[in-house]
C-alpha cells in the first residue's frame, strides 16, 4: 500500500429534484484506503448516511470499469476528477492526500437538467442518436460478406478512435457553452470514415446537428476544453470533421 | 431419466441441416399482422438490444426496457477481448463444426448439442452484420479483418475492436435501436425496472415495472414477453460485473414457473484484479486476449513468494529458473491459452500451496507477464525496420510501441486501478466471477417453461455448458437477438394475429401490482439496522469461500443453512432509507438482494446435486490424480432444470437428458 488510511472533508452538491434548489452539504469521512476507488469511497460516505438514518447521495455509476459511461461527476471542478483520460469510476483514492477537501459536482449544463443529487437526465445523446446515430441496414443474415469490401486500416483506426466515446456527457459539462459537438461528431465521424456509411452521409450530419441544436446544446467555439476532459480522449479534429460533412451536405 | 414436463423441441434430422429445416417448417406472422402484435423486451444488452432491433424491423410493436439512463449502457459494453465466429479468414482449419467442438467440449460436456451447432451455424452471419452497421473490427494492412486466439481452440477465430468488442457490437445494436426508436417501432423506457411478469390463462401477457426516477408501478402489456437481463455474478457481491447485474428479471419469471437450469454453473475468469482490501465493490476483467502474449507464472520457491508479498523482492529481479510457469508446464499444448475454468483451478492450486504474491488478506495472486513478449516483438520490429543489431532499449521501444497497439486500453485501465505499469512490472491477476452458463431454462426456440415467455443471452442456459469459452458469450448474446428469436418466436405469435391488444385492467395486472407495491412498502417500512450492502456482502462472503472456485458436501450444506440464516435476518434487520415514490437507488438494491439471498440458496442446492465435477463446478470429491475436473457422465450427462415450489429448498428437480449423437463424450484434455 503506498499510502496511510485518509480523513477527507468532502463538499456534496444535494438537490432533491429537477425544479428544487440544490445545495452543498458537507460531510466527513474517515479511514479511507489510498487502493480505493473514489466511487468506493462514496459507498463509503452512504453507508454512513445510511446508518446516521439520513438519505445516501443518488449518483450514477454502473460497470465501474471506465466503459458504460454512467458515472458523471465533477470532483473539485472538473469532470471527472483530477485523472486524465480517465473517468470517475477508474479515479483512486491515490490521487488524493489525507486531510483533503473534495467538491463533487453534478453535470451542469441546460441540455441534462438534474434528476436528484448527482445524477443527471442524459437522454438528450440517445434523441441525438435516434435522429441520425445509425446506418440503415435491416437484420438479415444475407448482407454481404464482411471482407468484401477492403477499409484502408488508417480509416478503420480512425473510425475506431472515433467510435470509443462512451456517452458520458463530460464534454457538454466541461464546455462553457455546453455544446455537444464532441459527442455528435465523434458519431458523424465514425460513419463518414467509413465505406457503409457514406450512403446515408447526408442526412445523417443534418439530422444529428438538428436534434443537437433542439435539445439547448452550445456552439462550438473551439477551446479545446473537451477534448482535455473526455475520459476516452476523443479527438478535436472530429469536429473539423463534422463541420466539414456538413458543409459538404449543402447545409453550410 | 428425461422429465416428462422438458420437452427440448430439438427438431429431427442430421444435426447440420435442424437449423434450416426448422426455419422451413415454423409458422411465419405475415408483415400486416405483426403491426398487431406487441413484444416486451426486458434488457438491451447484445441479447435484448439485437432482439429490440430487428423484431422492429420486421415489423412487430416492441417494448424495451432497462434500468441504465440508456440502453448504449448495458453490460455487454464491457466485454473486452472479442467475438468469435467460424469465418475461417485465416485458413488455418476453421470450420462451423469445428467451432461447434470446441464449444461443446470447452463445456465440458453439459450443452446441447442443437442449440450450439446452430450458434456456430449464424456466427458468420453476426461478423457481415455489424461491418454493414459500421462496426470498426480491427483490420490488418491489406484493409480486411484480423483475428486474434482465444483460450481452450487451436484457431485464430476471434474478432475484435481493440479491448473494447463489446462496446463497440453493443453501440452498433444501440445504433440499430435508435434507428427503430426514432420510427417509433420500438418504445424505449430507460430508468426501468421489471418488478415481476404478468400471466393470463397460462400465458406470459405482460410486466410491471417501476419507473426509478418517479417510483410509480406501471402496467405493460404484450403478446410475449423476452428476458434478456443477462447473468446473475453478484450473487458472489464481488465480481467483474456491473454494480447493477442482477438476477431479479429471471428470479420473477422462476417463481411464476419458468424452470432454473444448473444454476450452479459459474465461470470464475482467471485473469481479474485481485482484491485489494474490505473497500471493494467490484472486481475488474483484464481480457483473456492479454493471454496470447502473457505469460502467467509465480515464484518457484516459496520464500521468494513470501518476500514479493512483503515488498522485500521486485519480480522482475526473480531468475527466470526460479519462476513457474506452471500453465506453460502443465498443459504444454495450450499452455496459457487453457480455458478459463482450468487456468483459475491451476491459479488457485498454486496460491493454495503458497506461492500467491499479493499481500491481501488471502495471499491470493499470480503474474501476467508481458516481458518476453515485448521483447519478441521488439526484435521482430527491428528487423523489419532494417536493423540487425538493436540494442536492449531500442528492442524495448520497439516492443512496448507493439504492445500498446494490441493492449494499451488494458495496460492503462490496469494502471489506473493499480498504480502500476504493465510495460514495466508484471501484472498481478487473480480469478473472479465472471459469467454465469446457467440461467433460465429454454427450448430450442428459446421459450421458457412459460408459455409465450422468452429467455435469450446469458439469461439463459442453453449453449455454453459447464464453461463457456472466451469470446462466446458476445457471440451468444447477438445470434440470439439477430437470429435466432426473431424466427422462432414468430411460430408462436402466429396464433395471436387475432387476439388484439392485450388489456391490463384485469385481475391478473391488479394482483401482480398489489403484490409489488405490498414488497416495496415492506422494505421502506422495515425498521431494520444494516444497510442492503451490509447483508449482499455477508451473501458474497458465503457463496465465495463455499460455493466458489472449489466445492464439497459439507462446505455446501453448510452454505444453504447460512443463507436461510441470512435471508431471514435481512427481512428482519434490513433498513432501506428514502421513499417509495421517488428516486431511491436503495430500494432497488433491496429487491435486487432478497433475489438473490432466494438464487443463493438454489445455486447451491444444484452444486450439491451435482455429484461430480465438470467445467467450472469442481467438487472436491471428483478430480483425478491430477487434480482435474472428474466428470461421471454415467449419472450426471443432464441439464438439472429447478422447478419453483414455494421456497428456493422445496424446488422440484427435473432432468434433462443431454444426448451426444455427434460428439464422442471424452475426458477433456489440454495437455
Amino acid at each position: 500500500m503506498s499510502k496511510e488510511r485518509m480523513k477527507l472533508k468532502l463538499k456534496v452538491w444535494r438537490q432533491n429534484g429537477p425544479n428544487e434548489k440544490g445545495k452543498i452539504e458537507t460531510y466527513k469521512v474517515s479511514d479511507i484506503s489510498p487502493d480505493s476507488s473514489f466511487l468506493e469511497m462514496m459507498d463509503i460516505l452512504n453507508e454512513q448516511l445510511i446508518n446516521e438514518g439520513k438519505e445516501p447521495v443518488e449518483f450514477d455509476h454502473d460497470c465501474r470499469e471506465g466503459i458504460c459511461g454512467s458515472c458523471s461527476m465533477f470532483i473539485n471542478g472538473e469532470a471527472h476528477g483530477p485523472g486524465k483520460r480517465m473517468t470517475t469510476c477508474q479515479l483512486h483514492m491515490r490521487k488524493f492526500n489525507d486531510g483533503d477537501t473534495i467538491t463533487i459536482e453534478p453535470w451542469k449544463a441546460k441540455g441534462f437538467p438534474v434528476i436528484k443529487d448527482l445524477m443527471v437526465d442524459r437522454t438528450a445523446f440517445d434523441r441525438i442518436m435516434s435522429a441520425g446515430g445509425f446506418i440503415s441496414v435491416n437484420t438479415s443474415g444475407n448482407t454481404q460478406d464482411a471482407n468484401a469490401i477492403p477499409i484502408n486500416k488508417h480509416d478503420a483506426d480512425k473510425a475506431m478512435d472515433a467510435a470509443t466515446c462512451i456517452g458520458c456527457g463530460a464534454c457538454v459539462a466541461t464546455c462553457k457553452n455546453a455544446s455537444a459537438m464532441l459527442f455528435v461528431s465523434a458519431k458523424v465521424s465514425q460513419f463518414a470514415l467509413l465505406p457503409q456509411g457514406q450512403v446515408e452521409a447526408v442526412e445523417r450530419v443534418q439530422n444529428m446537428v438538428k436534434q443537437m441544436d433542439k435539445e439547448g446544446f452550445g456552439n462550438c467555439s473551439n477551446t479545446g476544453a473537451c477534448e482535455v476532459e473526455c475520459p476516452k480522449g476523443i479527438s478535436l479534429e472530429n469536429i473539423a470533421r463534422m463541420n466539414r460533412e456538413y458543409l459538404k451536405s449543402g447545409m453550410g | 431419466m428425461s422429465s416428462k414436463v422438458l420437452d427440448s423441441k430439438i427438431p429431427d434430422g442430421p444435426l447440420a441441416e435442424k437449423w434450416t429445416h426448422h426455419k422451413n417448417n415454423i409458422k411465419l406472422v405475415n408483415p400486416a399482422n405483426k403491426r398487431l402484435i406487441d413484444i416486451i423486451i426486458v434488457g438491451t444488452g447484445l441479447a435484448g438490444g439485437s432482439a429490440a432491433a430487428t423484431l422492429a424491423e420486421l415489423g412487430y410493436n416492441v417494448k424495451a426496457f432497462c434500468y441504465q439512463d440508456s440502453p448504449r449502457r448495458a453490460h455487454s459494453i464491457a466485454a473486452q477481448g472479442g467475438i468469435n465466429a467460424a469465418k475461417n479468414y485465416q485458413g488455418d482449419g476453421d470450420s462451423t463444426y469445428r467451432l461447434f467442438y470446441d464449444t461443446v467440449k470447452g463445456g465440458d460436456y453439459r450443452s446441447r448439442e442443437a442449440n450450439v451447432y446452430r450458434l456456430a451455424e449464424v456466427s458468420t452471419n453476426i461478423i457481415d452484420q455489424c461491418v454493414a452497421q459500421g462496426v470498426p473490427f480491427a483490420r490488418d494492412y491489406g484493409g480486411l479483418l484480423d483475428n486474434r486466439s482465444f483460450g481452450g481452440v487451436q484457431v485464430s477465430r476471434t474478432f475484435y475492436a481493440k479491448g473494447q468488442t463489446g462496446q463497440q457490437l453493443l453501440l452498433g445494436c444501440y445504433s440499430a435501436m435508435s434507428r427503430q426508436i426514432g420510427k417509433g417501432k420500438i418504445k424505449m423506457y430507460n430508468r426501468h425496472e421489471m418488478m415481476d411478469i404478468v400471466i393470463v390463462n397460462g400465458k406470459a401477457r405482460g410486466i410491471i415495472a417501476r419507473n426509478l426516477i418517479t417510483g410509480e408501478i406501471e402496467r405493460h402489456s404484450a403478446h410475449a414477453v423476452v428476458i434478456a437481463s443477462g447473468g446473475y455474478g453478484n450473487v458472489f457481491y464481488l465480481s467483474t460485473n456491473a454494480m447493477g447485474s442482477n438476477t431479479s428479471a429471471t428470479w420473477k419469471i422462476h417463481k411464476k414457473g419458468a424452470f432454473f437450469a444448473n444454476p450452479c454453473f459459474t465461470q470464475i475468469h482467471p485473469t481479474c484484479n485481485p482484491q485489494h482490501g474490505d473497500q471493494q465493490s467490484k472486481l475488474t476483467l483484464m481480457s483473456e486476449s492479454l493471454r496470447n502474449d502473457g505469460r502467467i507464472w509465480v515464484p518457484s520457491r516459496k520464500e521468494d513468494a513470501e518476500a514479493v508479498r512483503e515488498g522485500r523482492l521486485k519480480p522482475i529481479d526473480i531468475a527466470e529458473e526460479d519462476r513457474d510457469y506452471y500453465l506453460e508446464r502443465k498443459y504444454p499444448s495450450f499452455g496459457n491459452l487453457t480455458p478459463r475454468d482450468v487456468a483459475s483451478r491451476a491459479a488457485k492450486e498454486r496460491c493454495d500451496a503458497g506461492h500467491g504474491i499479493v499481500n491481501n488478506s488471502t495471499k491470493e495472486g499470480v503474474f501476467l507477464d508481458f516481458a518476453s513478449a515485448i521483447v519478441r516483438y521488439g526484435k521482430e520490429e527491428a528487423l523489419v525496420k532494417g536493423i540487425h543489431n538493436p540494442a536492449d532499449a531500442q528492442i524495448r521501444a520497439f516492443g512496448e510501441e507493439i504492445v500498446e497497439a494490441k493492449y494499451g486500453n488494458l495496460f492503462e485501465m490496469y494502471e489506473n486501478i493499480t498504480g502500476d505499469s504493465p510495460y514495466k512490472t508484471p501484472m498481478k491477476i487473480y480469478p473472479a466471477v465472471h459469467y454465469t452458463m446457467g440461467g433460465v431454462w429454454v427450448d430450442y426456440n428459446l421459450m421458457t417453461s412459460i408459455p409465450g415467455c422468452y429467455a435469450i443471452g446469458e439469461a439463459n442456459f442453453s449453449d455454453h455448458g459447464a464453461n463457456r469459452l472466451g469470446a462466446s458469450a458476445l457471440m451468444q448474446g447477438l445470434a440470439d437477438g439477430y437470429f435466432v428469436l426473431p424466427y422462432t418466436i414468430g411460430d408462436y405469435l402466429a396464433d395471436d394475429i387475432r387476439t388484439g391488444t392485450i388489456r391490463t385492467d384485469t385481475t391478473e395486472f391488479d394482483e401482480a401490482e398489489k403484490a409489488v407495491k405490498e414488497r416495496i412498502e415492506f422494505f421502506v417500512n422495515n425498521k431494520g439496522k444494516h444497510s442492503v450492502d451490509y447483508f449482499h456482502r455477508k451473501l458474497g462472503k458465503i457463496m465465495w469461500n463455499k460455493a466458489g472456485m472449489s466445492r464439497n458436501k459439507e462446505g455446501l450444506q453448510e452454505a444453504i443453512a447460512e443463507i436461510r440464516e441470512l435471508r431471514e435476518q435481512f427481512r428482519k434487520e434490513v433498513k432501506v432509507p428514502g421513499k417509495a415514490d421517488g428516486l431511491n437507488s436503495e430500494l432497488e438494491k433491496a429487491g435486487r438482494v432478497a433475489d438473490f439471498l432466494e438464487l443463493g440458496e438454489l445455486f447451491a442446492r444444484d452444486a450439491l446435486n451435482r455429484n461430480e465435477s465438470c467445467g467450472g463446478h469442481f467438487r472436491e470429491e471428483h478430480k483425478t490424480d491430477e487434480g482435474e475436473a472428474q466428470r461421471d457422465d454415467k449419472n450426471y450427462a443432464y441439464v438439472s432444470a429447478w422447478e419453483h415450489k414455494g421456497a428456493p429448498g422445496d424446488a422440484a428437480l427435473h432432468k434433462e437428458k443431454l444426448v451426444y449423437e455427434n460428439i464422442e463424450l471424452k475426458t477433456r484434455s489440454y495437455k
